[in-house]
């Protein structure tokens, strides 16, 4: 009887299933792609307007240095304002959806508070608060303050649902209540992570706060909404330079600032 | 030895922090609450907008619930637009992230140029929101599905790559040393040590940001790149409340389908 030649193992449990997997896959893209309508006169349509929007913008201009100052300040403050907010808010939600500190029904209520706060992106949540407080920075800072809920409380969670069982049960033996157990046993113990997680939540903050303004929602994403709306291409060429300023400034920013932490 | 007598007196009961670190302890939350007091002020809120949020928030909420599920067969056209442009924005950013990644790990790049070229390009992809790409992609292609795969993919280039060309740095050089051994060419190297090595990598990293993608997609019609965010717009700017009930309970659906989804198929994967 002569032996099988070898093959690599497989994630598929039939042979035939992967090729037709990839066949599904590459006839759903082909599809899609077709769908889209792309032709070579689109093509080159859209080329040649990409030289025009190119020779407009370059070189960028910086003329209204007050109008791009002040949009990115408030991008910034709307950022930082929403980060210490945040945190205020974020980490008893964090509490709440931890599953060894809360009983369940708790726990339920908490887990669900953060898969609705992740699940719409942040410029369907300033959406909504537009609406609710009118246009401002005010719906942009509840915005991320709401989008934390679903990053900031979700990690801080699990960092708590990974304690260490030992002081708790320390406490609970000196006849501590439910909230000294919390403030003595579990956040001690997360500390540094909650730290370490508010840099990294007003990186991401700052981030977000450049684009919320597109639906009114303050900061500098307005500004730069208002300039491709008008064919104001050299000056929006300079608001999207200084946003990738910013943006990388944050991470640098909060890199060195979380090696300093932990 | 005699005991010291006087002297200094030594503290009866235990403090965490001595005098000077709990002053300057105080003068540092005293520091960040003057700084978001200043920014509070700075930002002009006016107050009786924030007194009126809840009820207004309320309202809102009473408005869009119950959903208005009769018009869940009109916002399925929409829904498949989404996905389709997420998973052909993914696809396309595959294609693209791929020479870009191996230029940018260290054990792979060509040279010193190419390395920074691709570092570059990474850079540049992921500073910039996929909805500020997608504005651009909007002048050059105009409005439409095919700016929103556009935006989707260059704003996926930089996560892809970058977490793939890590995957490629941490490969076992073992077996490229092997397969180069052998004699093979540049390319039979790549082609028999390497890839093998990332591709759970690759598969974990792809179906992450498809998943990502999807919640991105979302939200493109707002800016006028199509999928359901343009039928929210519409639902928003019409008022029609309920409808925009009806339209973000099908997008937490999808969203959370494809979050599970794709954590499945990771963990079957990787």
């Amino acid at each position: 009887m002569s032996a099988r030649p070898w093959r690599p193992p497989s994630i598929w449990p039939r042979p035939w299933l992967g090729p037709l997997a990839w066949t599904l896959l590459a006839a759903f893209l082909a599809w899609n792609a077709l769908s889209l309508d792309v032709n070579p006169e689109r093509i080159a349509r859209g080329l040649g307007r990409l030289g025009a929007v190119l020779a407009s913008a370059v070189p960028p201009d910086f003329g209204r240095l007050g109008l791009l100052a002040s949009g990115v300040l408030e991008s910034v403050e709307i950022a930082t304002l929403a980060t210490l907010l945040g945190v205020l808010v974020g980490v008893p939600v964090a509490v709440l959806a931890a599953r060894n500190v809360v009983p369940l029904p708790v726990y339920g209520a908490g887990r669900s508070t953060i898969t609705l706060a992740r699940t719409f992106h942040e410029l369907i949540i300033a959406i909504l608060f537009v609406k609710a407080v009118g246009f401002g920075p005010l719906a942009g800072v509840l915005t991320l303050i709401v989008n934390g809920l679903g990053s900031f409380s979700k990690l801080l969670a699990e960092e708590i649902e990974r304690i260490d069982r030992g002081p708790i049960e320390a406490l609970r033996a000196t006849g501590a209540s439910r909230g000294q157990i919390l403030i003595f046993g579990v956040l001690p113990q997360v500390l540094p992570r909650v730290i370490g997680l508010t840099i990294y939540k007003w990186d991401i903050n700052l981030r977000q706060s450049t684009i919320i303004g597109i639906v009114g929602a303050g900061g500098i994403g307005a500004t730069l909404y208002n300039a491709f709306s008008r064919y104001d291409y050299d000056f929006a060429l300079a608001i999207l330079l200084v946003i990738v300023a910013i943006v990388l400034a944050g991470e640098a920013v909060s890199a060195v600032a979380r090696r300093h932490v932990q | 030895m005699a005991e010291p007598t006087g002297g200094t007196t030594r503290p009866t009961t235990w403090r965490r922090f001595t005098p000077l670190q709990a002053t300057l302890r105080a003068l540092a939350q005293l520091s960040v609450g003057a700084l978001a007091a200043v920014m509070l002020a700075r930002l002009g809120i006016s107050w009786e907008y924030v007194a009126d949020a809840p009820w207004q928030i309320t309202d809102l909420l009473g408005r869009m619930l119950p959903p208005e599920w009769a018009a869940g067969p009109a916002l399925v056209g929409p829904l498949i637009q989404t996905i389709n442009i997420a998973t052909l924005g993914t696809a396309l950013a595959i294609a693209l992230s791929l020479p870009v990644a191996f230029l940018a790990a260290l054990n792979t790049t060509l040279n010193r140029a190419t390395y920074a070229l691709a570092r570059l390009v990474m850079v540049v992809s992921r500073s910039v929101d996929t909805l500020i790409w997608a504005l651009i992609f909007i002048i050059v292609v105009g409005p439409g599905s095919l700016a929103g795969v556009l935006a989707v993919a260059v704003r996926s280039i930089g996560f892809v790559s970058k977490l793939l060309a890590e995957g490629i740095e941490e490969i076992d050089a073992g077996q490229v040393e092997a397969v180069a051994a052998t004699g093979a060419s540049r390319w039979q190297v790549l082609l028999y040590a390497i890839v093998p090595q990332v591709r759970p990598v690759f598969a974990g990293v792809v179906i992450y940001r498809w998943d990502i993608n999807i919640r991105e997609s979302t939200v493109l019609g707002l800016v006028g790149a199509g999928g359901i965010g343009f039928a929210l717009n519409e639902a928003i700017l019409g008022l029609e409340w309920s409808r925009v009930g009806m339209v973000l309970t099908i997008v937490l659906a999808v969203v959370i389908a494809s979050e599970a989804g794709s954590a499945w198929l990771r963990r079957r994967l990787t």
